[in-house]
């Protein structure tokens, strides 16, 4: 179970890194109120990305590098 | 009337630093783990601020509007990518494990904390060499910067090694009577200052032309190709080489890396890692559009002059443009104190102490740890007197030569297999590989002298064959730095597969023990 969170978590950490920046929006040059839209897409990942590590330091923190056990889960912050 | 006011505001705030750090020098303890890491008891604010001042400092300021004027805005994802997400995730992954040991084990620098595991003091040596090489000339740049700017400031009544020196003698002077809690104070009210002055500059210049969309507006007029995601400058694979060879460099540059281990509790870790992104997009949303619009807008830029001085000088009132451009060159002042202050530990800690003093007590390493500060600060500035063109490359390259540690380091913090071996080949071969690109040319001159030669001289044109096709400094698009990095994880997992662990290894310790409590 624990095995199963780190991938995840793993995954979670890939996926931020990977779409930090749109690829899929390459050559674009469409602007929204003044702004790249690439760089509103930016500023709104950096946002989800704080949420999400927001998340994880409540929720996972230790995963993976904790040894004793039992301090993940349900520890408040 | 500008260059007394900036005076006059650099002064000031040296004069508030210096206070600060009188304060912090009264609540300090004469042992050497509080002169390196305040007793291990930054809040969530200091440790935030003085990592993102230390961090970003003059750079933000000066050479990252001046990428997003000549090449376009798309350095905002780079920046966001390298620090905002990859800095962030490492902040877990090597700080939050580093801190635990260091919690555990009381180890104040990166070198300690693997020559403790590996049982070996040469290990220890090679990671604090290896860091002051690449660490030295670059606080050497910093001198050397406040020097210029100083005597551009005053039109020359202040010269470049007067300026230099005098900048010196106040860090050597504060670093040493404030230490990391002083430092981590000044840098919060740095950063915070940082922040704010970019937000206001923005927002002052863009009233006055207009808002944001009559400013783009002018951009597209200008260089419509800065708007369209990518260029030639901007391939994905200049934008992914930079910001993974960065993000990881930064978590290996000494003063950031000893940051890990100076967080107070495990909650103001956890606080400053959320936190982080948003401060990293907060900070380089204004600075670099800033930067980028300033291209279509009526600033003249003189050719390799910094951008963001020249539109404050534009735009904003006189006393406005003086308290950025102080704040700039006092943001330079604090990345160096912390890098002293972290070199001179590498330094006293890693080298001088296992190998010339091994049972030196606590106040006398306290009393070593300061003397370090003046030997490394006196012999940066001695160095940017002379201006020699081989420091001043190792020190443009610094963040890439640190890159190379970050990868068998973290191979040995989360792999049993890791051998003594394994990861000093790692490390060696990684940081070879990386010089080697950055001197090719040195190189290639060296063994065209030996081309002379009879004999040898007849395997030379071979050699400089094979030598510029290993070291071509690009690979594909992608940079040696990040080729680099490979080849050292490559090495640091094969010869490990390859070699016993030595009988002293202490192969558990960076996996028992390591609780939340």
């Amino acid at each position: 179970m624990r095995r199963l969170e780190l991938v995840g978590w793993t995954a979670v950490a890939i996926v931020l890194s990977a779409l930090a920046i749109p690829w899929f929006l390459w050559g674009n040059a469409t602007t929204v109120v003044g702004l790249p839209l690439w760089l509103w897409w930016h500023v709104g990942w950096m946002l989800l990305a704080a949420v999400v590590f927001h998340y994880f330091a409540r929720r996972a923190w230790g995963i993976g590098i904790e040894t004793d056990g039992g301090a993940i889960g349900g520890e408040s912050p | 009337m500008s260059a007394t006011l900036q005076l006059g505001i650099i002064v000031g705030y040296l004069l508030l630093a210096l206070a600060v750090g009188l304060v912090a020098y009264r609540l300090t303890d004469r042992t050497a783990e509080d002169f390196y890491l305040a007793s291990r008891t930054l809040g969530t604010v200091v440790l935030l601020f003085t990592t993102f001042a230390t961090l970003l400092s003059a750079f933000t300021f000066f050479a990252g509007p001046n990428v997003a004027y000549r090449q376009g805005p798309e350095w905002v994802l780079v920046m966001g990518l390298m620090d905002g997400i990859i800095f962030a995730i490492l902040w877990y992954v090597v700080g939050y494990k580093q801190w635990l040991l260091g919690r555990e084990h009381g180890y104040v620098t990166l070198g300690e904390m693997l020559g403790d595991r590996f049982a070996s003091t040469r290990l220890r040596g090679l990671v604090a060499g290896i860091s002051l090489l690449w660490l030295f000339p670059y606080v050497m740049l910093q001198q050397a910067g406040a020097g210029t700017a100083l005597e551009a400031l005053t039109d020359g009544t202040v010269p470049y090694a007067v300026g230099a020196g005098l900048i010196t003698a106040f860090m050597i002077l504060y670093v040493v009577v404030a230490g990391m809690r002083g430092i981590a104070w000044t840098d919060t009210l740095q950063g915070l200052f940082m922040l704010v002055t970019t937000w206001i500059a923005m927002i002052w210049v863009l009233a006055a032309v207009g808002g944001p969309t009559a400013a783009t507006a002018a951009l597209e007029a200008e260089a419509a190709q800065y708007l369209a995601l990518g260029s030639d400058h901007y391939t994905p694979q200049w934008m992914l080489s930079t910001a993974i060879v960065i993000g990881f460099g930064v978590a290996m540059f000494p003063q950031v890396n000893q940051r890990f281990f100076a967080a107070g509790s495990r909650t103001v870790l956890k606080r400053s890692f959320a936190l982080w992104p948003i401060l990293c997009v907060a900070l380089f949303v204004p600075a670099f559009m800033l930067g980028a619009w300033a291209r279509g807008l009526d600033v003249t830029v003189s050719e390799g002059g910094n951008v963001l001085p020249a539109v404050l000088a534009e735009y904003t009132p006189i006393w406005f443009a003086a308290l950025v451009i102080a704040g700039a060159m006092a943001a330079m002042m604090s990345s160096s104190d912390s890098m002293l202050l972290s070199g001179s530990s590498y330094f006293t800690r890693d080298i001088y102490r296992p190998y010339l003093e091994r049972d030196a007590s606590a106040r006398r390493e306290d009393l070593i740890a300061r003397a370090g500060v003046v030997v490394f600060a006196t012999a940066a500035f001695l160095g940017s007197l002379l201006e020699p063109a081989t420091l001043f490359e190792l020190g443009d390259a610094a963040f890439s030569g640190f890159a190379q540690l970050a990868l068998p380091v973290l191979v040995a913090l989360y792999w049993r297999g890791t051998t003594r071996t394994g990861i000093t080949a790692g490390i060696a071969a990684s940081q070879g590989f990386y010089l080697a690109n950055l001197f090719v040319g040195t190189i290639v001159g060296g063994l065209e002298v030996v081309g002379l030669a009879p004999v040898v001289g007849e395997i030379a044109p071979a050699l400089i064959a094979v030598v510029t096709t290993v070291f071509q400094g690009s690979y594909l698009g992608w940079s040696a730095g990040i080729v680099g990095m490979a080849v050292g994880l490559v090495v640091t997992v094969g010869v490990s597969l390859v070699t016993t662990p030595a009988a002293d290894e202490r192969r558990a310790i960076y996996f028992e023990g390591l609780g939340a409590d």
